[in-house]
Parts: C-alpha cells; structure tokens; sequence
C-alpha cells in the first residue's frame, strides 16, 4: 500500500514538473495547412508544415547547402542514377520503422500528386536495393535530383495503407472533400498532431521517439495559430497572446523594433517582383529600347528605400546572390536622362499610353509599388492606366494577358535560377507548358535552348555558366522589369532562439527552436 | 398563424432559388476556385483536369442543374478550402457569431433603452447633450478603427484582455455548439469584439429610440394624458415607451440579421471564427461552392427574422394581425 502511495506521489510530481517546464510555444502565422496530407498541395504553408510532421531525404541549410536528414549519404551510381543511404532506426509517429519501401512509395505518390507531379517529372521513380538503400532514376541526366529530394518527405506506407471506415483508399489524394489523408497523419518529424480544427488552431505535440537525438529544440507543444490580418497578428505578439509570428509586413516593423520583449528577424529571399511588358499586346515594347527605356526609368532602389522600408534588395536580375545564375556586374539601373535618350532613339520622344495589371493582396506592398512604378513610367511619357485587384480577380486576368503591364512575383520550387526562366521568360507555349507566367510574351530562341541544356547537365560549374548567360541575356535585353526580392521577416519573444531555426524558402525549423 | 407560417416557409424557398441563381450567375466572377487549391508553379493541364472534375468547365445551366438536385437531397455543394460539406462549415462557424450578436445585442438593449429614453425625457440636460454627442462620434468612427485602437489599448498598452480569437471553449448540446460563455477566458475574448460590434448599433438605437420617443410624446394622447392627471411614470414607460417600441423593433429586426450575416469587419479584425469571417476568407479564396450557400443561408436568415419580428410586433401591437387572410 505504502509502496503504491509513494509511486503514486512520484507520478504526480514528475507529471507536475513535467508540466510545468514544458515548453509550449504559440504560432501567430498568415495561414495554416489546407490539409494534413503533405501531398494535397504545393504551397508554403503546407512545406512549412511538412518540415513539422516529417522528414525530407535532404533539406536546405541556411547557406543553401543540402544537409543529410533521412538520407544520410549519397553517390552517384551512373549518369541517371543517384544512391541514398538512409537513416537506420527511425520511428513513425504510428510506431512502424522507416525503411526504403517508405521512400518508393512516397515517390510513387509525388507522381501521383497533381501538384507535385510537374516537379518529379524528370524521375522514373525510386528503387528499394535493400532495406535502407534506395537507387533514384531519372528519365535523363539530372542536374537538381538532390534539391528535388527536398521534396521528398517520407511517409508511412503501413499506415497510408488500406481502406478507410468509408471504403475509401487510405492513400487517395483528394483535393476536394474527405480523405482519410486529409484529416490523418504520420511522418517521422520533430512533432505529430494532436489537434486540428482547419483556419482555427493546429496543437503539435513533441514526437518522443524522434530519431535526431542531436536536435537541441526543446519546445514541447507547438500551438499554430492562423490571424490573418497583419496588424492584429503584431497585436497578438506584442500583447504577449502569441510567442512567433511570421510574415511581418513593412508597416509594423517600427513598431516591433520598439518593444523591448520581442526581436525582429529578416533575411534576404528568393522571391522575385518583376513587371512583364506585354510584347504582342503592344507593338512599342518589341522594341528593345523602348524597354530598355523603362527598366532604366524606375527607381527600384528607391522603391526599396521608401516602399519597402529597406526591407527588400533591389535586383536587376531574376536569381539572387547564392543562386548558380547570379552574376554580380548585372545591378539596378536607374538612370532618367538615359531613359529618356533611348526613348528618342525608339522614335517614342512623346510617348505612349498603356495599361497596367497588379494585384492588391498577394505581394507585399504590391499596390503601392504599382503606383510608384506607373509614376515613374510617367517621367518618360508613358502614360499608364493602373488596375489593381484582389488576387482571386487578378490570377484570371494575368492568365487572359489582359493588361500590357502585369506583376509577377515567383520564387522557384526548386531553388535554382533556371526556374525562374522555365516560367517567366521563356518561350510561352501550350505544349511544352513552359513560359507559363511569362506575360511579357519575350520569346528569344538562345535563352529557351541554353535553359533546356541546363535540365540534363549535371555539371554545376558548366550549368551556372550557361543560367549566368541567360541573365545577361536577359538584362541586355530589358526582357523584363526586375525590381527587388522580398525579404523574409519573422518576429518572436526574446527567449525564443529564432535566428538558428529560419531559412530563405520560409520554412522555420520549429523541431530545433530552443526557449530559454 | 398556421397558413402565415406557410406562406413564409414557401417565401424562404423561393428566396433561396433566387439567390442560389444570382450566385451561380456570379460565381464565376469572383474567381477561379483553382488557384486556391492548387501550387502556382503547377501546368495548365492538370489544372484543366482538376477543372473537369469538379465540373467548372460544363455549361452555366448544367451546373446551376447539378447543383440543385443535389441541395433538393440537402447537399449544398463542398467547401474547396475546408473539404467538408458547405452546410457543415456553416453549422461550425455559426455558434461563434451568434455568440458575438446575442453578447452585443444584449449590451445594446441594455444601454440604448434607458440612454435613449432619458435623453427623450430631458432633452435640454447637459447629460443628453454628452450622450448624444458622444453617439455621434461612436457612428462616425469605423468598426474597425475602433477594433484596432481597442486592441492597442487594452491588450498591447494595458495588457489585460487578449487580442485575437475565442478563447477557450466548451463543446454542450452534444458537441453541437461551442460555447466561449461558460469560461471565464471567453468571456474575456468576448469583451473587445463585443465592444467594437455594438459601437456603430448602440449610438444608432439611442439616436432611434430617442427620436421616436420625442415624437410619441408629442401625440395627442399622451397630452391626454398628462390631462388626466396620470402619474409621469405611467406616461413614459407605460404609454409613450411601448409605442416607441414598434419602429424600433422592425430596425432592430433587420439590424439583428445585418449582425448576424456580415459581422466581417469585427470578426476580421479579432481573427473571430465565425460565418462573417468565414465569408470574406471565402470570397478571397473564391471558395464558391462555399459561398453560394452561404449565401443562400443568409436569405432564409432574413425570411426567419423577419418572420420573427412580425410575430413579436402582433404580441406588442394588437392592431396588427398576422393571418393568412388579408
């Protein structure tokens, strides 16, 4: 009896200590998860997540160098074939081992996935060689296999495996209505969820068994909750309602930088604004000059400065430093007096009147750059009929081509500059699917060839040469108006180590955030 | 009563059929559902075979005919974002704003109605004056301008009420409703949204009733009775009051409903999960399926208040009868 009081006492005081030092972070962020099925979607909520509840075979470092999770090496066996070893000992949430088997069965879905399938199109698939050895093919030489493999977030097959209570295949994809994938989930990430009511709160749990025992995070319950509207989420943080924010906009940096019990973290991103100028809309801008005139009429560092309160890096090119392309002579060029000459020289001294498409709530401060923009544009008389729109009415209206000047922001999946290129300026074509957003109608067969030998060159030193002409290419040119890539900004309490946890693809690594 | 009934019920229906064809007419309009449900880097041809399945390409009438032999089965259609039937996503987020208007109307009716009433009484006391003033100023500032300064105020400033969400919350009637009044952190979460929702409505009905008030008091009938010796009391809350009440009842009606369907501002700002949150989100993701029964909800809500307010305006005025027969 004494014995079972004792254990007893001993039970509730370690589950009270327990208690009491957990660590429970709450999350203020713009959007949670669609859905909990990893493979439902490709946005930035749902990779955000994915690193939450699961693994990749490789991940990106801060530095953008791939750095070994479930894969913990790799070779390449022949031109198409890549060898990853994977991590021994590693549990699922449900209990059951990670093997190969995981890894082929979750390529084989990717391929299935409607959003996904694009991006693993070069593979052929996965090959189990024995259990914790996997061979990944591809159709062709493949220059980005290991930046694809980032996408690659194991699943638990056993678990995924079956019929649900509906009759319905466990591993059905469905985009819309009920799946058993939809509302269940097991990886072997950092956390597991315990809690989901969809737009309201999202509860993690810390995952016991994780297998990354070197992970120094110590957060025991993660709390994400989705507030929409900016200055409320700054609110919620700077009330203390909140621990962790992310996005901050421009307008509320004053105003976390005054408190004393937060910090403001940014970092530069890869995400592009650009204007496209309509070629086949509009007869003057397939005249070199005349966009050559307009890239060197706007101020981007000046929109940067003013707009963007310094919280953005103006560009002159499509990747940023650290991306294979980048070439460091291509910078902003705002020069008016040339701007106006190379009018003259167009024969448009007196200008021209267009219109212009941007939305409203996708980038930030989108409107406002569009004005700035279209002011400028003025200076050198070309007179520009604004239309700004949510970014339900705008993505219709950029897809109809329904302005002469449209706003395009990408940020590439893959992480590498030739993505940029694949959708925004090369050749825009039905059948091939590429220049899918290149509004601008720029059609230039060199750029479209070197990119298309970038896709099977696996060489990175002969790659990066080939995307740094490309940019050139493009920057002589004036095949479009780049202005600056986003930053990325989060805000938290003091006690919350936010700067070893974040990254330029936004995707936090919450498994390692340490609380003091 | 039984046939007035009757003829609302089939007035419900024929509202629902008419916003439910306006919707389909608007749908498309509004956006293309697809960029919401897919990544933006994703080709054009599997967006179409998504487009297919879920049959947005097929002709407008096929679609408005699909549509409602499926809500005659009482299936309105399936939320894109929320991948649950559009009823059931209605049904979760509806406790959340009828908590919302019930908390403001109750402090509505609470404040206007002696506010209002005395400020008819004394129309000439500086204390009149201070609250009519005052309601000028509360109709003249915007919802959500209120919203924010009252979370600066009080949640990042003062730091004693939260800033955004419903708190915690208890599930009764079988997990059929979620509740924020039973705890006392809900009831905190409420304070501020209460606050901002009433401060447009309450100005509003002292303004009303006040005005109304005046006018009764100036009747023939009340100069009667002051004539006849009755006690000021009797005049004021027993003859004026209640026929004051008649004008303020069918705005309130509609005011309640207006409450109901659109507190978008107010829940916007508090990140409160409830239909008039839900709907702007809808409208931003051009989650139409979602919105089109929304919206159909919204036009039996009104039929319903309505019905309500007429039934209620039979109890306090005799002289109107509600029947079949005119």
């Amino acid at each position: 009896m004494k014995k079972k009081l004792f254990g007893f006492i001993a039970a509730a005081l370690i589950a009270f200590s327990g208690s009491a030092y957990a660590n429970k972070v709450t999350l203020g962020v713009a959007a949670d998860p669609v859905s909990l099925d990893i493979h439902v979607q490709l946005s930035g909520e749902m990779l955000a997540y994915s690193h939450l509840a699961f693994d990749p075979l490789v991940r990106w470092t801060k530095q953008m160098d791939f750095e070994p999770r479930l894969a913990k090496s790799w070779e390449r066996v022949d031109d198409l074939t890549m060898r990853f070893k994977l991590r021994k000992g590693v549990k699922f949430h449900s209990g059951n081992s990670f093997t190969a088997k995981d890894v082929v069965w979750t390529i084989d879905r990717l391929k299935k996935s409607q959003d996904f399938k694009g991006l693993f199109e070069p593979f052929t698939g996965a090959e189990a060689v024995d259990e914790y050895t996997v061979d990944i093919k591809t159709k062709e030489p493949y220059g980005l296999v290991l930046n694809m493999m980032t996408y690659v977030f194991p699943m638990d097959s056993e678990f995924y495996t079956g019929k649900d209570e509906n009759g319905k295949p466990k591993d059905a994809i469905v985009k819309v209505g009920e799946s058993f994938a939809n509302t269940h989930q097991s990886g072997t990430g950092p956390f597991y969820v315990t809690y989901r009511e969809q737009g309201v709160k999202t509860v993690f749990k810390r995952f016991d068994e994780y297998w990354d025992k070197d992970c120094p995070g110590n957060v025991e319950e993660l709390v994400m909750n989705p507030i929409k509207k900016d200055s409320t989420r700054v609110a919620s943080l700077l009330s203390g309602d909140v621990d962790f924010i992310y996005p901050v906009t421009p307008q509320n940096y004053k105003m976390v930088k005054r408190s004393d019990d937060v910090k403001l973290v940014t970092m530069g991103g890869s995400r592009i604004i650009t204007f496209q100028m309509n070629q086949k809309r509009r007869p003057e801008f397939a005249n070199k000059k005349v966009r050559q005139a307009m890239v060197y009429a706007v101020n981007n560092e000046g929109i940067v400065e003013k707009i963007m309160k310094g919280e953005a890096v103006a560009a002159g090119q499509q990747g940023p430093e650290g991306f294979g392309g980048y070439v460091e002579e291509l910078k902003p060029r705002y020069d008016l007096d040339k701007a106006k000459k190379l009018m003259k020289e167009a024969g448009y001294e007196n200008g021209f009147e267009c219109t212009m498409a941007a939305p409203n709530n996708r980038y930030v401060n989108d409107e406002k750059i569009a004005e700035a923009v279209a002011a400028m544009l003025s200076k050198i008389n070309i007179k520009v009929n604004l239309k700004t729109m949510p970014k339900a009415q705008y993505w219709p209206a950029f897809d109809e081509r329904s302005a002469d000047i449209q706003m395009i922001g990408w940020h590439p999946d893959t992480e590498d500059s030739a993505n940029y290129s694949e959708y925004l300026v090369m050749c825009p074509s039905k059948e091939t699917g590429y220049g899918q957003y290149n509004s601008g109608m720029y059609c230039n067969e060199k750029v479209d060839e070197l990119i298309m030998k970038c896709q099977t060159e696996t060489d990175p030193d002969v790659r990066n040469a080939m995307l740094k002409e490309v940019e050139r290419t493009l920057y002589n040119e004036a095949a479009f108006m780049p202005l600056h890539w986003q930053n990325l900004s989060w805000a938290g309490k003091n006690n919350l180590k936010i700067e070893p946890i974040i990254n330029m693809m936004n995707f936090p690594y919450f498994g390692e955030l340490v609380v003091k | 009563m039984f046939a007035f009934i009757i003829r609302r019920i089939i007035q419900a229906v024929v509202v629902m059929l008419v916003i439910s064809f306006i919707g389909f007419t608007i749908k498309s309009q509004v956006g293309d559902p697809i960029r919401g449900l897919m990544g933006v880097s994703v080709k054009e041809v599997e967006r179409e075979a998504l487009r297919d399945k879920l049959g947005l390409n097929d002709p407008f009438l096929i679609q408005y005919k699909n549509f409602l032999k499926d809500a005659v089965r009482g299936d309105f259609g399936t939320s894109y974002f929320f991948k649950k039937p559009a009823t059931e996503v209605i049904l979760d987020k509806a406790p959340a704003t009828l908590e919302l208007v019930i908390a403001s109307a109750v402090l509505i009716i609470i404040l206007s109605i002696p506010l209002g009433t005395y400020c008819a009484i004394r129309p000439k006391s500086i204390l009149s004056r201070c609250i009519m003033g005052l309601s000028i100023v509360g109709v003249s500032i915007p919802v959500f301008l209120t919203a924010i300064m009252l979370i600066f105020l009080f949640s990042v400033n003062m730091n004693i009420l939260p800033s955004y969400g419903r708190g915690d919350t208890v599930e009764i009637f079988g997990g059929l409703w979620s509740t924020g009044f039973l705890t006392w952190d809900g009831i905190k979460h409420l304070i501020l949204p209460v606050i901002s929702l009433s401060s447009i409505m309450l100005p509003l009905f002292i303004r009303l009733i006040r005005a109304e008030m005046m006018e009764v008091l100036q009747t023939e009938y009340i100069k009667f009775a002051w004539a006849k010796g009755l006690s000021r009391k009797k005049i004021w809350f027993k003859h004026a009051f209640k026929n004051t009440l008649l004008p303020v009842i069918t705005v309130g009606g509609v005011q309640l409903g207006i409450m109901i369907a659109y507190t978008i501002l107010t829940e916007t700002v508090f990140q409160w999960q409830g239909m008039g949150f839900m709907f702007l989100e809808a409208v931003e993701r051009s989650d139409t399926a979602l919105l089109v029964a929304y919206l159909m909800f919204v036009g039996v809500l009104f039929v319903v208040v309505n019905t309500l307010v007429d039934i209620i305006y039979g109890i306090i005025n005799p002289k109107v009868r509600i029947s079949g027969t005119k």
